[in-house]
């Protein structure tokens, strides 16, 4: 029998359709690589018990001709999702212990569509970091490490690595600055921050309010498509969700892509980029160009100011929505002889050292003085930055750029380490994207000399997902990336 | 701008936060080079742009006067810390 | 004049005081959340995620607020701010869940009005409303329970208020008196707050100053938190003007502070300084978008006013003879004013008006009951004074069915009908009572004849007491003089 993990969900739902196997069969093939892969650290909470009762509920709709799109699909939920009954940390020591009594809304929508949880993945705390090294259940493991253990990338690198190495069919991962995008490109897996709005935020524990989306992180184009057919949608509980049309994404993949314009920008032409990382990216533009499309050289001018402007703004909107965490109604508490001393004590002791850095970084920012200088200076070049994407989208139709700027390093890195702005850094390609709220894939293209991953990330219009995923999908054909092992 | 030492304290404090008294100097330099790193925005001409709050463009939804939730208090305090009486605790408050 | 001059050793000082009102919204769920705003419920039952600030939740914003600020807006005469923002202002409090408060800062939803306030020389003063904003309540703390902990209650945690600004146009406690009982006027008009400032629905914050007469300086002012009744606000009010008056007075100068009242001591006492002021570090709420009202919502409020005070008291006045006075007591409530306006429907209004303040209001009084569970009906005391003014019954008369009406609850139509009560208009039965009265006291008529004059009262009063008080005193007096001559 073929090994079921290695099956996308298009594959499991056609052999569960044709009764090749069984719903709980396909659970037990990923509990049985969860065990296998647990050295990776991906799972901070197992619940397969669970999966496989969902799984025996599943299969008997299968059987009935019946089910959602996701029927008896077993699928790794990050622990930033609010799930009823189930831990939800955020990877934070502040969290441990906390049980929701609600479940959010994407990961409900993934429930209704039939698809059943294996656990709880790992991130960086409270999505607050680019390599899983803030986690408070430590950093996951990519499983692509030869000789030293590398990093996963984060914040959703419990994600990335969980697909990557077949320990779910599919996760959730969410992007405030690239969490989704740049664990894909390090972990060689396919993943979709969809255009922001699109996906609810209700009931994910927020990071950045104005950034935070909601994404699948799957094997493949299709099953990202087939994924956020599910996730997306309108939900009267998140003010900032768009009540607009989900389309069937994935009757876009295979469609023509001759005649598409893409935009390169030419700021995105880092001096000393990595001259692999170049090949490549050249590589893709020439495979999409073979097809067909017209490549389009844009400028993105304010490209280089994007990460100051998104580490004022995230830590800001971060030092607000962290401020519930007091240790008053749930989670951490150390108690003190006054209120504030119970705060202080509880939320010291609660968070890690990267939160509490861009609590205070947030603070500062917002604080009185500063306020206009900080704060409304970023959002000013926040609209900049948004004005480059719609003039350049004014010429082409998606954009082609790198998805990070490096492939996955080691852990415990020395220079990351010791200056924050270093690992800030390798947000370079995907901020700008976060804070113009467009949608934007990262897909696998090939391996370095090192034998690690590479992707690229295909930028669209907002809301126009669709013309991201036929692009992919053209793309990941031409690549042939063949995943792990 | 740079930040002092009483600065590092006064912004621990509003994010109720401790820092140990021998980690406030590496602190202060740790947040003036990210500072510094930020300043570079100040070469942006931003004259006359509007800032950005929301990439959304449309306007706030709102919902009907419907009463339809509440009712959940054991599930509220479900995870409390400190319960009695059907409310939360904390340390006595003097005003 | 109504401004309170201080009389000081150096020179005479004036009051600058301006108020910020805190008025809880009348709707039945919370701003933004569907918990219930009901007062008096379980402990924490009315909590919804939202309103504890659980991981995840979202705001979402209750029209029905926005509608009822904008109504408040109306009456205040102020103007509409079509666009407007919410922002988060942020500290650390028991009974604040999320960390922050949900309010509006740069932009509220409305901006400046002006109101008119009636002093007791009978002159007005126009008071300036600087802004109203829209904001969460916080949750009560419980000091009283137990000796070491304090307990929290967040059912009122979420509930809508409007926090109503003037400028510092108050020049007395009278005048900031008059306002405050103004103000309570027309949100109960309105009914958009039920004005209850004992029970807290209602809270005012005052910043006084003084100044020496003549000057137009703003001095430091204090601000004194949350006090609970207009006489308080007054009290509050004239303390501090005073305790800055003496601290000028002796050489010193007054410190920007924030200010508590003490109730049994009627003084204001320390409770920080300025540079203990918080930093709130306001910024726009990402949670929620700008609200951008169109004009069809804000014209179908419009379409919605009641007729308020001001313009009542002016159409009594003009439309129906009543007296200022007399319509500004009959308006001071909308239940009296809509009371009044059903029972003077076709009738002589300035006759119900005088019936009603005179033995209406006193009946009401003595009998300690409200006006809604009055034994009689509009309907019926308008009927009472026709009968009076159409000559079925006289003054007298109407005194006793009245005292019926009360006991009873009955139609006086009926009462007079029943009782036989209806005064003798018949002037050849008043004529035959009067010549028998005439024949019985010839030594009255004599002293009459020979210039007595004032003797036509006793004759009168004889007459009437002959017929019972049927008789129509206007018909005997007529013929009494025609048979005395």
């Amino acid at each position: 029998m073929t090994d079921l993990t290695k099956l996308t969900i298009a594959q499991a739902k056609k052999g569960l359709k044709n009764k090749d196997f069984s719903a709980v069969e396909l659970v037990d093939a990923y509990a049985a690589k969860m065990n296998e892969g647990r050295k990776y650290n991906a799972y901070v909470c197992e619940t397969v018990e669970q999966a496989r009762e969902l799984a025996k509920r599943s299969q008997a709709k299968i059987d009935a001709g019946e089910g959602g799109n996701l029927e008896g699909i077993p699928l790794g939920i990050k622990d930033l999702f609010c799930t009823k009954g189930i831990a939800t940390t955020a990877c934070s020591e502040f969290l441990k212990g906390f049980v929701p009594p609600y479940e959010s809304t994407v990961s409900a929508k993934l429930l209704a569509a039939g698809a059943s949880f294996l656990g709880k993945l790992n991130l960086d705390e409270f999505a607050m970091g680019g390599s899983n090294e803030t986690s408070a259940f430590g950093p996951v493991i990519n499983p692509w490490s030869k000789d030293v253990p590398l990093v996963a990338g984060g914040s959703s690198g419990g994600s990335a690595a969980a697909v990557a190495a077949g320990m779910c069919a599919a996760a959730t991962g969410t992007d405030t600055g690239g969490s989704i995008r740049q664990p894909s490109s390090y972990c060689g897996v396919t993943g979709i921050k969809p255009t922001y709005g699109r996906c609810s935020r209700y009931g994910i524990i927020a990071f950045a309010s104005s950034l935070d989306q909601a994404g699948p992180i799957a094997k493949d184009v299709r099953d990202c498509a087939i994924m956020l057919n599910s996730m997306a949608g309108y939900d009267a509980k998140d003010s900032t969700s768009v009540k607009i049309d989900v389309p069937d994404f994935e009757k876009f993949l295979g469609e023509d892509i001759k005649g598409m314009k893409i935009g390169i920008p030419k700021e995105y032409m880092v001096d000393g980029m990595d001259s692999e990382l170049s090949a490549y990216w050249n590589k893709a533009a020439e495979m999409l160009k073979s097809r067909g499309a017209e490549l389009v050289e844009i400028s993105l001018p304010h490209t280089k100011y994007a990460l100051a402007a998104y580490y004022i703004i995230a830590p800001a909107e971060a030092s607000a929505n962290l401020a519930r965490y007091d240790g008053l109604r749930y989670g951490n508490r150390v108690e003190g002889d006054t209120l504030d001393e119970m705060y202080i004590n509880s939320r010291t002791a609660g968070f890690g050292k990267e939160v509490k850095r861009r609590i205070m970084v947030g603070t500062y920012v917002l604080s009185a003085g500063y306020y206009d200088a900080y704060y409304v200076k970023a959002q000013k070049v926040r609209r900049l930055i948004r004005n480059d994407f719609m003039n350049a989208f004014e010429k082409c139709d998606v954009i082609l750029t790198p998805t990070a700027p490096v492939v996955a390093f080691p852990i415990g890195d020395k220079s990351m380490q010791e200056n924050p702005i270093t690992m800030w850094l390798n947000d370079i390609f995907t901020v700008s994207v976060s804070l113009a709220g467009l949608p934007a894939m990262s897909l696998p293209i090939g391996l370095n000399n090192g034998g690690l991953p590479l992707g690229m990330q295909i930028i669209g219009k907002a809301f126009d997902e669709a013309s991201v995923f036929k692009t992919a999908f053209a793309l990941e054909k031409d690549a042939n990336f063949k995943g792990m092992r | 701008m740079a930040i002092d030492k009483e600065t590092v304290k006064k912004v621990a404090f509003l994010s109720r936060l401790k820092i140990e008294e021998d980690k406030i100097e590496a602190t202060e330099r740790e947040f003036n080079k990210i500072l510094q790193w930020i300043e570079q925005l100040s070469e942006v001409n931003t004259d006359g742009v509007e800032p950005l709050v929301s990439v959304n463009d449309c306007s706030l939804q709102m919902r009907q006067d419907i009463v339809n939730d509440g009712n959940l208090a054991e599930q509220v305090l479900a995870n409390a810390p400190m319960k009695e009486y059907g409310y939360f605790g904390v340390p006595k408050v003097v005003e | 004049m109504s401004g309170m001059i201080l009389k000081g050793e150096t020179c005479d000082w004036e009051i600058v005081c301006g108020l910020e009102i805190h008025c809880q919204i009348i709707s039945q769920s919370k701003i933004f959340s569907g918990a219930s705003t009901h007062y008096g419920s379980d402990i924490n039952e009315n909590v919804s995620f939202v309103d504890a600030g659980m991981p995840g939740m979202l705001p979402v914003l209750n029209e029905e607020c926005v509608r009822q600020a904008i109504k408040t807006g109306l009456g205040l005469n102020a103007k509409i701010n079509k666009h407007s923002v919410f922002s988060r202002k942020n500290y650390f409090y028991a009974d604040l869940p999320q960390g922050y408060q949900i309010t509006q800062f740069e932009y509220p939803l409305v901006g400046e009005g002006c109101v008119q306030i009636d002093l007791e020389d009978g002159s007005k003063k126009g008071i300036g409303i600087e802004r109203i904003h829209i904001e969460q309540d916080t949750g009560k703390s419980i000091h009283d329970i137990s000796p070491t902990k304090t307990f929290l209650d967040f059912n009122r945690a979420g509930v809508g208020l409007m926090e109503i600004v003037t400028k510092p146009d108050f020049r007395s406690p009278e005048e900031a008196g008059a306002f405050l009982r103004k103000l309570r006027t027309i949100v109960r008009y309105l009914g958009t707050c039920d004005g209850n400032m004992d029970e807290g629905s209602m809270r005012c914050d005052a910043s006084v100053s003084i100044r020496p007469v003549g000057s137009d300086e703003l001095r430091p002012r204090a601000e004194i938190k949350n006090v609970n009744s207009v006489k308080f606000v007054m009290q509050a009010i004239e303390f501090e003007a005073k305790r800055q008056m003496k601290i000028y007075e002796s050489g010193g100068e007054v410190e920007q502070q924030t200010r508590l009242f003490d109730q049994l001591s009627g003084e204001t006492r320390f409770m920080r300084s300025k540079e203990f002021a918080h930093d709130y570090r306001y910024f726009p709420e990402p949670d929620l978008l700008p609200l951008d009202l169109e004009d069809g919502f804000i014209e179908a409020i419009k379409a919605e006013m009641v007729e308020l005070p001001d313009a009542k008291q002016e159409r009594f006045v003009k439309d129906m003879g009543l007296t200022p006075y007399d319509a500004s007591v009959l308006t001071e409530d909308r239940e009296t004013a809509e009371w009044f306006e059903k029972a003077a429907k076709g009738h002589d209004a300035k006759k119900v008006a005088n019936w009603m303040m005179g033995d209406f209001f006193a009946m009401l009084n003595e009998k300690k009951i409200a006006l809604q569970d009055s034994p009689i009906s509009p309907e019926n005391l308008g009927k009472l004074v026709e009968l009076v003014t159409s000559n079925v019954i006289n003054g007298k008369t109407a005194k006793d069915v009245f005292a019926i009406m009360v006991e009873t609850g009955d139609n006086p139509e009926k009462i007079v009908e029943e009782k036989g009560l209806k005064q003798v208009t018949d002037t050849g039965a008043i004529e035959k009572i009067i010549d028998d009265v005439i024949a019985s006291n010839p030594a009255n008529v004599e002293a009459y004849k020979a210039g007595k004059t004032a003797l036509m009262g006793w004759f009168v009063g004889q007459v009437m007491k002959a017929s019972q008080g049927k008789a129509n005193p206007g018909v005997v007096n007529k013929i009494l003089q025609q048979k005395l001559v």
